[in-house]
């Protein structure tokens, strides 16, 4: 964890992201309720939480995959809602991300898929293009692979291409959705070691949705929680940890919230009958 | 009530066709600002440092059009000879099988050429752009490019949309050539006619507005299996079987609005 960042000092170091006030549907369901985020420059900003509790969706959001229904979402002090197109594409060279998937083409070659951003945002040659990309699978450690097919990596491979591709342009903002998803706690723990390279080396500021603990805590310099569309708490790893809050405590011991739930209800909801529980005024 | 079942299914109906509706105007509506967004990408691309590439262009008509030949001029030969064959025996009938050459020409060039290549391309290419897209859509491809700040249009959909443009009018003409030719060495084996013999019927008969008739057509085919094939691999949901079910769904839906277009064109124009 780099010190720099609990809870007492930072307030003088700038914001990457803002997220202020967000609300965002999923058709008629409301899946953020009006959440206020940041991540300061050169921070690891982690979101945690359980499935549907909003975290992917944040994610969207601050990638402008998706529309919100209100609220304001300023990355490196823009506006993402005031750019045009050529503001959006100049903002998305500082930006990069890798999805959890990898989302490499299938149809290019490791080194294509690594060389596309710089073939696309820049007029280097092709030979100084295979050199940038060969110096970021070095980084990733995959150098020798820029000839291969996706089709022809391994889960963990993949992900580390994607992230070779996410930061081909040194961008100033890296997104990681998962990064250790499904991976052997080997090749799960090289990856947090290269995200924490990432930040000491190019002073990125690295947003990571993730709900593995323990690469969370290895990783972060500050934890963002997430629970169904609201933040519950947002602190430092030891902040997070001895929170007395016992939903995050549920989190992070991974249990279940009991239901209290009356034994003619849980009949009605598994018959699909009505229910009236006892007592109710009658219609 | 002994009416309500009847009230509920014409509700449904009307529900029905008010949802269709506004599917197909939506439908509509995609198509539009798919054309106007590729408009916009090829005229404002290059001043925003972000042009189409040839280079995409070139794969694309390579993949559409080089690669189709053989089955399109297989295809082509087998219509002529079988308008022949058919034509021969009908008008044997009057004593006039000599005119053949009037019926083969006209419904070679002016239909049979710009239909067929139209059907073969949808189901070769119309397909392999929505299972393209459809994949990309589900491997979060799609969203990759969108953060890379590469706009999906400007990046698939024009160049797919330029190559079709190019490359079908392009089959069509060839199977136009390729159709003749075998359904005049057809007739000169049958009738005893000579192939200069042939062509110079074939030549007269024709005029260029036949010509454009046919790829003034395959123009507007080439618009519609793209815009359907990409229309639909954009919207797959699932995964896998959501794939299969836009590539049958484009290719089913290119296929009947290439008949029914060709119908409405042959109707406004020939009439």
């Amino acid at each position: 964890m780099n010190t720099e960042f609990s809870a007492d000092t930072p307030q003088e170091i700038p914001l990457a992201i803002e997220v202020t006030d967000l609300v965002t549907h999923y058709g008629t369901r409301q899946i953020l309720n009006g959440i206020d985020f940041d991540v300061r420059e050169g921070e690891i900003m982690v979101i945690m939480g359980g499935s549907g509790s909003g975290k992917s969706t944040l994610m969207r959001h601050l990638l402008s995959l998706e529309q919100a229904t209100s609220g304001v979402k300023k990355l490196l002090g823009q506006d993402l809602s005031k750019l045009d197109i050529k503001g959006r594409t100049e903002l998305s060279k500082k930006i990069g991300v890798a999805f959890q998937s990898g989302a490499l083409f299938s149809s290019m070659t490791v080194g294509e898929n690594i060389m596309l951003p710089l073939a696309e945002h820049t007029k280097l040659d092709q030979q100084t293009q295979q050199i940038m990309a060969r110096m970021k699978l070095e980084v990733v450690d995959l150098a020798g692979f820029e000839d291969l097919m996706p089709s022809e990596l391994s889960g963990g491979m993949i992900k580390r291409a994607a992230m070779a591709r996410a930061i081909i342009m040194d961008p100033k903002i890296l997104f990681c959705d998962e990064p250790s998803a499904g991976l052997d706690p080997v090749v799960a723990s090289a990856l947090d070691d290269l995200i924490l390279k990432l930040r000491d080396a190019m002073r990125m500021s690295i947003v990571v949705v993730t709900h593995e603990l323990d690469s969370a805590f290895k990783i972060a310099d500050r934890i963002t929680v997430l629970d169904r569309g609201d933040i519950l708490a947002c602190g430092t790893v030891d902040e997070i940890r001895n929170s007395p809050n016992e939903r995050i405590q549920n989190i992070l011991n991974r249990r279940t919230e009991e239901e209290i739930l009356d034994g003619d209800e849980y009949l009605a909801r598994l018959t699909g009958a009505e229910y009236e529980p006892e007592g109710a005024p009658p219609l | 009530m002994a009416s309500e079942p009847n009230d509920n299914s014409l509700v449904n109906f009307t529900e029905k066709i008010g949802r269709g509706t506004i599917g197909a105007i939506e439908t509509f509506g995609h198509w539009g600002v798919l054309v106007g967004e590729s408009l916009y990408w090829l005229l404002r691309g290059p001043t925003l440092k972000q042009p189409v590439r040839a280079n995409a262009v070139v794969f694309q008509m390579m993949e559409i059009g080089v690669r189709a030949i053989p089955i399109v001029a297989l295809l082509s030969a087998t219509i002529g000879i079988m308008l022949a064959i058919q034509g021969i025996h009908t008008l044997r009938t009057f004593g006039a099988e000599s005119r053949v050459v009037v019926g083969i020409s006209l419904s070679v060039v002016r239909e049979f050429s710009a239909l067929i290549t139209g059907i073969l391309v949808a189901g070769r290419s119309g397909s392999a752009l929505a299972a393209r897209l459809s994949t990309m859509q589900i491997n979060q491809e799609i969203d990759a490019l969108k953060v890379m700040g590469i706009d999906p249009v400007r990046y698939l959909v024009v160049p797919a949309l330029l190559a079709m443009l190019i490359m079908l009018p392009s089959l069509t003409f060839l199977s136009d050539l390729v159709a003749l030719y075998a359904a005049g060495l057809f007739v000169s084996v049958e009738l005893g006619i000579s192939q200069a013999a042939y062509w110079n019927q074939t030549i007269e008969i024709l005029s260029l507005g036949d010509l454009w008739h046919g790829l003034g057509k395959s123009a507007i085919f080439a618009l519609l299996i793209t815009l359907i094939g990409i229309v639909n691999g954009a919207s797959v949901t699932g995964g896998a079987e959501g794939v299969g079910k836009v590539t049958t769904r484009a290719v089913v839906q290119a296929i009947s609005a290439i008949v029914v277009t060709d119908m409405l064109f042959a109707f406004v124009v020939t009439r």
